[in-house]
C-alpha cells in the first residue's frame, strides 16, 4: 500500500472518529456513533499493517489476539456499577502505552535527526512520555481508589504543593539536560524524569477526595487524549494527533462540566481535599430533628401520589439498588403514578454514571432528567425519594454562604411537598457538611440499606 | 407496661382512643394493650377487629383495674377520677386550665397526666399534635355539615335547564382547621375566599387554591406558638368592615378564629347576618368558647332570617372512624416518645421539651403550666436567611469578558507566531492539525448529551487505543529492545480498543426509549 494510500484512510479513519464523538449527542444516534468508530479503528490499524515498513507481523498478531481477548474479557464481564474503575484502568493503559511508544522512538536507531528538529523531536518524546507516565499512574492510583482497595479519603502530605512545584522544577532541570545529551546517551535522564512523573500522578490522585472522582477520571480522560497527541507528534503521525486532540478537549469539557456542576475551581480539586480550608464545615447550629418513617409508609404514600421524582447518588451505586428502583418505577407507574429521574451531573463516580446504571436496569431513557430539566418541576411534585445522595441535594449550597459547598447548583428536592430520604445513618456526605434537608418538616427519613429499603417498599406495594 | 383504653362516657362521644391499625404498632413499642368491649363500636371498631391485633378486650369496669396507662380521648370525669389507681398514668384530652379542681384531685391520687392538648407546637411534635389533627377534621367536616344545610351545588354548573352559579364561601381564621375548611370547599367546586390576621397565612390560603383578603392595614397578628394574637382597634374596625362588605356577597361563612386562653372574638354580628342572602349558612367553630357570630349557640343549628347558624361543638367526633385514626396515631408518636428503648419501659422524661409540655401532673406534683416553647411553628415572620445564589463564577462585566477573550486570543496568536518562527515547517502543519482537532472536539463534545458522558469516555478510552498505530510501525524494528517494548505497548492499546469499544456497544445498548 502506497503512503498515499495511507494517508487517506487515516483521513477517512480521523472523519469517522468525529462522527463517532457527534452521534453521542442524543440515545438514537449514539449506536451508530459507536459502529463509526469501530469502522475508523478498523480501517486505521488495517491501513498501519499494509505500511510496508510494517513486516514483523508474528509478533503483532500475537499481541493483538492476547490485547483483544483480555479487553473483550473486562468489557463482558464488568458490571455497571464498577464502570469508573474499568474506564480508569483502561485510563493507565493508553498512558503507560505512550510511555512505550516514547521510549521505543527514543531507542530507535533508524531515526536520523538533526539541529532544530533533533531538539523538537526530543522535546515531543519527553513531553509524550511525562504525560503518559502521569497519566499511568494516576489512573492505576484512581482505579484502586474506586475499587476499594485504596482508601478513598484524600492523603494530605505536608507541604504537598511544594513537592509538587519541586518535582516540576526537577522535571525541567531533567529537561534541560536530556535535550543537551547526544542522541542515546539521554536514557538515564528519561528515565529519572519517568519515575519523577509516576511519582507525581500517585501524589496528585491520592490528595483527592472520593466525590471528587468524577473531575479526576475526566481530566486523566483528557490527560491520556494529551499522551496520545504528543506521541503523534513525535511519530509525525496526523491520526494520532488528531484522535489525542478530540479525546484532550473531550476530557477536558467534561472536568470543566464536572468542576462547574460542583462550583469548584478547577485548580483545587487537583491541588486537592475538600474542606482543608473551611474551618466551619461542621457549623450549623441548631438542626432539630429528623423525623423517621416506615417502608410501609412510604409504599402508601408514593401509591397515593400523582408525581414522583427518584433522585439516585452514589449510595444507589453501592447498594447495588438500581434493579428495584426500576421495578418499583413499573409497579408506580402502571399504576397511573408519573415517575421521573433527577441526576445530578455529579451523582456517582463519574459523568453519566447514574443514567448507564438506570439503563441497565431497564429504565426508559425518556423518565432520566438532568437537573436543568427537572428543577422546576419540584414544587409540583408530591414524593420525592432520594436514594443515597447527600450534598447534591443540599439547601444549605443556596441557603448559606459560608457552608463549605455555598453555590454549587443542587436538585432542589425541598421544594416538593414531601422528600422521603432513604439513608443508611445520619452521616455527613462527602464533604462534611450538615445537612438541613433532613431536618425539614417535609422531609421523612427511611434508614436503612438502599437495596433493602427499596424493595421493603415494593413489597408493600 | 400495660395500656388500657377505657369506653368514652362523655355523651355523644363516638371517637375511641385505639385503633386496631395504631395497637399493632404499639404492640411494637414492648406494650400490652387492653380495650373496654364495645369501645370502638362507635367509630366502626369491632371487639374482633381489636381481639385480631392481639388487644385484649375487657368487659365492663376491670378495664379501669390493674393497668399502668389509660388512654382516653376525652379527659376522666369526677366519677372516673376515682377509678385511678397512684401511679397509673392517663394520656389523654385534659384542658387543664378549664379543670384545676380535677388537676389537683389528681395530683393528689398521684396520678400522671400527659394533657394532648399541651403539645408544645414544635416542627418535630408535628406528629403527635392532636389538636391539629382535630382541628383538621374539623375544618373539613364544616364544610360537610355547611353543605348539608345549603340549597344549592357547591360548584357552578352549566346544566341543560340553564347556569348554576358556584357557591362563594368566605373562611376567617386559616390556622389548621380553615385550612382543611378551605381545601374541601375548594375541591367541592366553591370559589373560596380566606382572611387571616397572621399575613404569613397568605401562601399557605394561596396554594390550597383560596383567595386571600388583605386589608390595606399594616400590622401582623402572629403571636407566640403560632397563634394569633388580639389586634389593634383600628385593625379590627377595618376586619368588621371588610366582613360586613364580604357578607352581603357569600353563601356561606366558615369561622375558626380562636385566641388561646380568651373568649373567641366577635366577628359576625347580627347585622352582617341578617344582610346575608337567604339560604346562606353560617359555620361557627368557635362555638364551643362563646362563637364568633353573636348568634350562634353551642351544639345547635340557630336559623335567623334564613340564615342558619350551625355551632357543633363535637365536629371531630361526627366524623368518628377518621379522628379517631388520627388520634390513636398521635397516642402512638408520644407513646413512641416516651418509651425511647422501645421495651415497654414509659420514661416520662421531663428534660424532653416535648414531654414536659403536655405533662400536667408528674409524680403527685401539678406540672402545668408549662414554661412557653421557645419556637413558633411556623417562623415565616422571623428573620429569614435571604437566600444567597452564588454566582459559580465571579461576575465579569461583557465588556471585561470580551477583553478577556481577545487578549487570550492575542497571547495564543503571538505564541503560535512565536513557535512558527523557530520550528520547522514540518512541525507547523502538524501543529495546525493539532489546533483544528482541537476546536472540532470543542464543538462536537458540547452536543454531546450528559445522559451519555460514561459511553463517551469509554469510547473515548477505545480511541485513543489508536496510539497502536505507532507501536505498530515499530514493532518491526531491527532492535530487540523496541520490538519488546513495542509488542507490549501493542497488546495494553489493543485492550483499550477492544474493551472500550465492546463495553461501550453494551451500554448503549440497554439505553431504551420508554
Amino acid at each position: 500500500m502506497s503512503m498515499g494510500t495511507i494517508t487517506a484512510a487515516y483521513v477517512a479513519a480521523a472523519i469517522l472518529f468525529i462522527l463517532s464523538l457527534s452521534g453521542l449527542s442524543n440515545q438514537e444516534s449514539s449506536r451508530r456513533g459507536n459502529w463509526y468508530g469501530i469502522i475508523g479503528m478498523t480501517i486505521a490499524i488495517v491501513a498501519t499493517i499494509l505500511n510496508p515498513a510494517v513486516d514483523s507481523y508474528g509478533w503483532l498478531i500475537i499481541a493483538m489476539v492476547i490485547g483483544g481477548a483480555i479487553g473483550a474479557r473486562f468489557a463482558l464481564k464488568v458490571e455497571m456499577t464498577e464502570m469508573p474503575e474499568l474506564v480508569a484502568i483502561l485510563h493507565s493503559f493508553v498512558g503507560l502505552a505512550a510511555v512505550l511508544v516514547g521510549f521505543a522512538t527514543y531507542f530507535d536507531p533508524t531515526a536520523n535527526f538533526s539541529g532544530a528538529a533533533k531538539t523538537i523531536h526530543d522535546v515531543e518524546i519527553y513531553l509524550g512520555v511525562l504525560i503518559g507516565a502521569v497519566t499511568f499512574t494516576g489512573s492505576v492510583v484512581a482505579f484502586g481508589k474506586l475499587s476499594g482497595r485504596i482508601g478513598s479519603a484524600p492523603l494530605l502530605l505536608p507541604a504537598r504543593h511544594w513537592l509538587n512545584l519541586g518535582i516540576l522544577v526537577l522535571c525541567i532541570l531533567i529537561g534541560k539536560w536530556f535535550l543537551g545529551a547526544e542522541h542515546g546517551a539521554g536514557t538515564t535522564a528519561l528515565i529519572i524524569m519517568t519515575l519523577l512523573a509516576f511519582a507525581f500522578g500517585v501524589h496528585m490522585v491520592m490528595a483527592i477526595g472520593g466525590a471528587d472522582m468524577p473531575v479526576v477520571i475526566s481530566m486523566l480522560n483528557s490527560y491520556s487524549g494529551w499522551a496520545a497527541a504528543a506521541t503523534g507528534f513525535m511519530l509525525s503521525n496526523d491520526l494520532l494527533i488528531v484522535v489525542g486532540a478530540l479525546v484532550g478537549s473531550s476530557g477536558a469539557i467534561l472536568s470543566y462540566i464536572m468542576c462547574r456542576a460542583m462550583n469548584r475551581n478547577f485548580v483545587s480539586v487537583i491541588m486537592g481535599g475538600f474542606g482543608t480550608t473551611s474551618g466551619d464545615a461542621a457549623e450549623g447550629g441548631e438542626q432539630g430533628e429528623a423525623i423517621p418513617i416506615s417502608a410501609e409508609e412510604v409504599a402508601q404514600m408514593v401509591g397515593d401520589a400523582s408525581e414522583v421524582v427518584i433522585v439516585p447518588g452514589y449510595g444507589m451505586a453501592v447498594a447495588n439498588a438500581q434493579h428495584p428502583v426500576s421495578d418499583l418505577t413499573k409497579i408506580l407507574t402502571d399504576k397511573g403514578v408519573n415517575v421521573r429521574f433527577a441526576i445530578h451531573p455529579v451523582a456517582g463516580r463519574m459523568p453519566g454514571h447514574m443514567n448507564v446504571l438506570l439503563a441497565e436496569a431497564n429504565v426508559p431513557y425518556d423518565l432520566v432528567l438532568e437537573m436543568d430539566e427537572i428543577n422546576e418541576d419540584f414544587p409540583e411534585t408530591d414524593v420525592v425519594i432520594v436514594i443515597g445522595a447527600n450534598d447534591i441535594v443540599n439547601p444549605a449550597a443556596l441557603e448559606n454562604p459560608n457552608s463549605p459547598i455555598a453555590g454549587m447548583p443542587v436538585l432542589e428536592v425541598w421544594n416538593a411537598k414531601t422528600v422521603i430520604v432513604s439513608k443508611r445513618s445520619m452521616a455527613t456526605g462527602y464533604a462534611g457538611v450538615e445537612n438541613p434537608l433532613f431536618f425539614k418538616e417535609n422531609t421523612r427519613m427511611l434508614f436503612g440499606d438502599a437495596k433493602d429499603s427499596v424493595d421493603a417498599i415494593r413489597g408493600a406495594l | 407496661m400495660i395500656i388500657s383504653v377505657p369506653k368514652e362516657s362523655f355523651k355523644g362521644e363516638k371517637r375511641v382512643a385505639l385503633t386496631p391499625e395504631s395497637a399493632t404498632q404499639i404492640q411494637k413499642l414492648g406494650h400490652t394493650l387492653r380495650i373496654q368491649s364495645g369501645a370502638g363500636k362507635t367509630a366502626e371498631f369491632s371487639d374482633a377487629e381489636y381481639q385480631a391485633a392481639d388487644v385484649e378486650v375487657v368487659s365492663g369496669e376491670a378495664i379501669w383495674t390493674d393497668t399502668d396507662i389509660v388512654m382516653k380521648v376525652r379527659g376522666v370525669n369526677d366519677e372516673e377520677a376515682e377509678k385511678l389507681v397512684a401511679g397509673t398514668t392517663l394520656i389523654s384530652f385534659f384542658w387543664p386550665a378549664q379543670n384545676e379542681a380535677l388537676l389537683e384531685k389528681l395530683a393528689g391520687a398521684n396520678v400522671n397526666v400527659i394533657a394532648m392538648d399541651c403539645v408544645p407546637r414544635l416542627s418535630r411534635s408535628q406528629k403527635m399534635d392532636a389538636l391539629s389533627s382535630m382541628a383538621n377534621i374539623g375544618g373539613y367536616r364544616a364544610v360537610v355539615e355547611a353543605a348539608n344545610q345549603f340549597g344549592r351545588f357547591f360548584t357552578g354548573q352549566v346544566t341543560a335547564a340553564g347556569k348554576v352559579p358556584p357557591a362563594k364561601v368566605l373562611v376567617i381564621g386559616a390556622g389548621v382547621a380553615g385550612l382543611a375548611a378551605i381545601g374541601a370547599a375548594k375541591s367541592m367546586g366553591a370559589i373560596v375566599r380566606a382572611f387571616d390576621t397572621r399575613l404569613e397565612a397568605k401562601e399557605q390560603v394561596e396554594s390550597l387554591g383560596g383567595e386571600f383578603l388583605v386589608l390595606e392595614f399594616e400590622e401582623d397578628g402572629s403571636g407566640e406558638g403560632g397563634y394569633a394574637k388580639t389586634m389593634s382597634k383600628e385593625f379590627i374596625d377595618a376586619e368588621m368592615a371588610m366582613f360586613a362588605e364580604q357578607a352581603k356577597e357569600v353563601d356561606i361563612i366558615i369561622t375558626t378564629a380562636l385566641i388561646p386562653g380568651k373568649p373567641a372574638p366577635e366577628l359576625i354580628t347580627k347585622a352582617m347576618v341578617e344582610s346575608m342572602k337567604s339560604g346562606s349558612v353560617i359555620v361557627d367553630l368557635a362555638a364551643e368558647q362563646g362563637g364568633n357570630c353573636k348568634l350562634s349557640k353551642a351544639d345547635k343549628i340557630v336559623t335567623h332570617k334564613g340564615v342558619k347558624i350551625i355551632g357543633y361543638t363535637d365536629l371531630p367526633s361526627r366524623l368518628a372512624t377518621q379522628s379517631s385514626q388520627l388520634y390513636s396515631t398521635n397516642l402512638r408518636h408520644m407513646l413512641t416518645d416516651l418509651t425511647p428503648e422501645k421495651d415497654g419501659q414509659v420514661d416520662i422524661n421531663m428534660d424532653d421539651e416535648v414531654i414536659r409540655g403536655a405533662t400536667a401532673v408528674h409524680e403527685g406534683k401539678v406540672t402545668w403550666p408549662a414554661p412557653a416553647p421557645k419556637l413558633s411553628a411556623a417562623p415565616a415572620a422571623a428573620p429569614k436567611p435571604t437566600p444567597v445564589i452564588a454566582e459559580p463564577a465571579p461576575e465579569m462585566s461583557a465588556a471585561t469578558k470580551a477583553k478577556m477573550t481577545f487578549g487570550a486570543m492575542g497571547a495564543g496568536l503571538l505564541a503560535l507566531l512565536g513557535v512558527g518562527s523557530v520550528a520547522p515547517p514540518d512541525f507547523m502543519s502538524h501543529f495546525t492539525v493539532f489546533v483544528l482537532a482541537c476546536f472540532v472536539g470543542y464543538q462536537v463534545i458540547w452536543s454531546v448529551t450528559p445522559a451519555l458522558h460514561t459511553p463517551l469516555m469509554s469510547v473515548t478510552n477505545a480511541i485513543s487505543g489508536i496510539i497502536v498505530v505507532g507501536a505498530l510501525l515499530q514493532i518491526s524494528s531491527p532492535s530487540g529492545l523496541v520490538v519488546f517494548l513495542a509488542f507490549i505497548a501493542v497488546l495494553i492499546a489493543t485492550i483499550n480498543i477492544a474493551g472500550g469499544f465492546l463495553v461501550t456497544q453494551r451500554m448503549l445498548k440497554m439505553f431504551n426509549k420508554g
